[in-house]
């Protein structure tokens, strides 16, 4: 199995706050990863990292033997990894299968295609995966009108849309009504499947990260501090303590 | 099938009121032409301000710079611009133009502004347009008021006392009936144009950017070259109608005519507003009836007309926030296509969740 994203020795400080301290990790082409840890333990610094959003401080990270962290956001997303955010983020004037159509994927993509009216193949899968997350009949209703539940699943459509090589979710999860969480596991795990996206999924909830991911990494204070399986992670000395505070 | 055809013929009728218009009211000619170009301002200042979210009060750059572009190139085809303008009108040389002369200025004086203004706008964009949010509006003020200081130092076009655009000979007729038509011209192929454009992708992709531009930009989209031409679309259109208005008026100030940023920057501002700010009709509609308040309030309200202008400011934002359109989307939001539609297929979330 070859190694889809790696991630070396990345530090990165905020004036006088290390976010995050020589962190090192692997996620394997095809796999469900994931990355828990107590609050303020630097996960999302580390996600906005690795898309590009800030400067790291030290390392490298390889998307597909490729060094990316000297490139844009918009480049990075253009080689095929796509993130979600903690607070989602949709756009909220425009309709549902608007926010769809203009997350196609970019790879290759020149202004002139910008110029195209209409492309019947890529209304339909937008619609497709509109009715994929339970948001079909809404699909002519502008985004923002939206609960938050359903936005977090817009955005969850979005990102498939741009038929990502890898997809990093922030907190899936968070705010999602307790039935339609299975709903949303059931199609984390589908699209992984389905349509071979390797998923890196920032969790809270430990019965879905438990239930979902093959390979937990665990952070606190900005450091790594254990990973493994689900099971090993769960029962680890330290990982009960950074979470209950003994740290 | 009625809608097409009421479409059609809603179309087909302001097209001939426009033609009829200056034949009927030829006192108000030089005003309705005004009203045209008022358009194409409100409907260039709305895909950069309304559709893409990027206030600007600097679009009289792109003015200023059609209209001085135009009038150099017309008289500098036949005469040498440095002298036309020292001359101010008491000079030895008496400068004319013939009817071939005027025109041959012309047809290649309006793509010379557009296109010195599309650069302007390519440039310029590339360095402001990297601001967000009030922080690119005040920038543009400041472009807005930097160009007009340029213009008014600059010799060669006259500086502070300005330049007169060639005197029309008298075969051309009625100046400002000749002007009229061009001027709806220009606002008919701007507005086909915009309107061909927003059933692009691009009217999605400057939308995402109004709506949340990081997010645009982590699903891969180059915002700055979207942004930047977008920019540069706006830009052209507003240079030929610089070169009209500057001929329309026959004089050009540089700060009270071309760079005009009290005035036409704010205005444009304003009748987009007024009609509804990212919409494709709200400007027109918006630019129409700011003309008109301002002509009658010009006529009946002499002395009082800007205060009866700022009323007009203070109501429209404290009734119309989203403008003449905006309100009826937001009244009847079916009407405008939002509606919750039951899906023919059954969505699979209900399926697996209840």
């Amino acid at each position: 199995m070859s190694t889809m994203l790696e991630v070396e020795n990345v530090s990165k400080s905020f004036g006088g706050v290390r976010a995050n301290r020589s962190i090192s990790l692997k996620v394997e082409k095809g796999r469900i990863v994931g990355l828990i840890g107590p609050n303020g333990s630097g996960k999302t610094t580390l996600f906005s990292s690795i898309v590009g959003t800030h400067p790291i401080d030290k390392g490298t990270i390889r998307f597909q033997e490729q060094e990316i962290s000297h490139l844009r956001v918009a480049e990075i997303a253009r080689l095929g990894l796509i993130r979600t955010f903690q607070q989602t983020r949709i756009y909220g004037r425009m309709t549902c299968i608007e926010n769809m159509l203009i997350s196609t994927s970019q790879r290759g993509g020149s202004l002139v295609n910008l110029f195209q009216v209409h492309n019947p193949e890529r209304e339909k899968q937008a619609e497709d995966l509109l009715a994929f997350v339970g948001l079909h009949a809404k699909r002519k209703l502008q985004a923002g009108s939206l609960s938050f539940g359903q936005q977090k699943l817009l955005e969850f459509a979005m990102a498939l849309m741009n038929e990502p090589k890898m997809l990093m979710l922030d907190e899936p999860t968070a705010g999602i009504n307790p039935t339609l969480i299975n709903g949303v596991i059931d199609r984390l795990k589908q699209a992984n499947k389905e349509f071979a996206v390797t998923l890196f999924v920032i969790e809270h909830n430990m019965n879905v990260i438990m239930n979902m991911a093959e390979h937990i990494y665990c952070l606190a204070h900005g450091e790594l501090l254990a990973e493994g399986p689900p099971e090993q992670v769960r029962n680890d000395r330290r990982v009960i303590d950074a979470y209950l505070g003994a740290h | 099938m009625r809608a097409p055809y009421a479409k059609f013929a809603g179309y087909l009728a302001i097209l001939l009121v426009g033609l009829a218009a200056p034949l009927l009211f030829s006192a108000y000619q030089s005003q309705m032409a005004e009203l045209w170009l008022f358009i194409v301002f409100a409907l260039t200042w709305d895909l950069v301000g309304g559709q893409m979210g990027y206030n600007s009060f600097g679009n009289v750059v792109f003015l200023g710079i059609g209209m001085y572009a135009c009038a150099a190139v017309q008289v500098g085809l036949f005469y040498e611009v440095s002298t036309y303008n020292n001359a101010r009108g008491g000079g030895a040389t008496v400068f004319t133009f013939d009817l071939g002369q005027y025109l041959e200025g012309l047809a290649i004086g309006l793509p010379v502004g557009a296109v010195l203004a599309a650069i302007a706008a390519a440039i310029l964009g590339g360095l402001v347009l990297g601001m967000r949010g009030h922080y690119f509006a005040i920038c543009t003020l400041g472009l807005g008021i930097a160009a007009g200081q340029i213009a008014n130092g600059w010799e060669w076009i006259g500086a502070g006392s300005g330049m007169v655009p060639p005197t029309p000979p008298a075969a051309l007729g009625d100046l400002s009936r000749f002007y009229y038509f061009l001027a709806m011209a220009l606002a008919i192929a701007t507005f086909l144009v915009l309107r061909w454009l927003y059933t692009t992708r691009f009217r999605l992709a400057i939308n995402a950017i109004r709506d949340n531009e990081d997010k645009a930009e982590s699903m891969g989209l180059k915002t700055t070259r979207i942004k930047v031409m977008a920019w540069v679309i706006a830009a052209f259109f507003l240079g030929i109608a610089g070169g009209l208005l500057g001929n329309l008026k026959r004089f050009i100030d540089p700060i009270d005519t071309a760079f005009a940023g009290a005035t036409f920057g704010v205005w444009m501002v304003l009748m987009a507003i007024l009609g509804g700010k990212g919409t494709l009709w709200g400007p027109v509609i918006g630019a129409a009836v700011f003309q008109v308040v301002k002509e009658t309030t010009w006529t009946y309200l002499l002395g009082w007309q800007r205060v009866a202008l700022g009323l007009l400011i203070v109501v429209i934002v404290v009734f119309f926030p989203q403008g003449i359109m905006g309100y009826f989307r937001e009244r009847f939001p079916a009407r405008f296509g939002h509606r919750v539609e039951e899906a023919a297929r059954p969505d699979r979330a209900e399926e697996t969740t209840g």
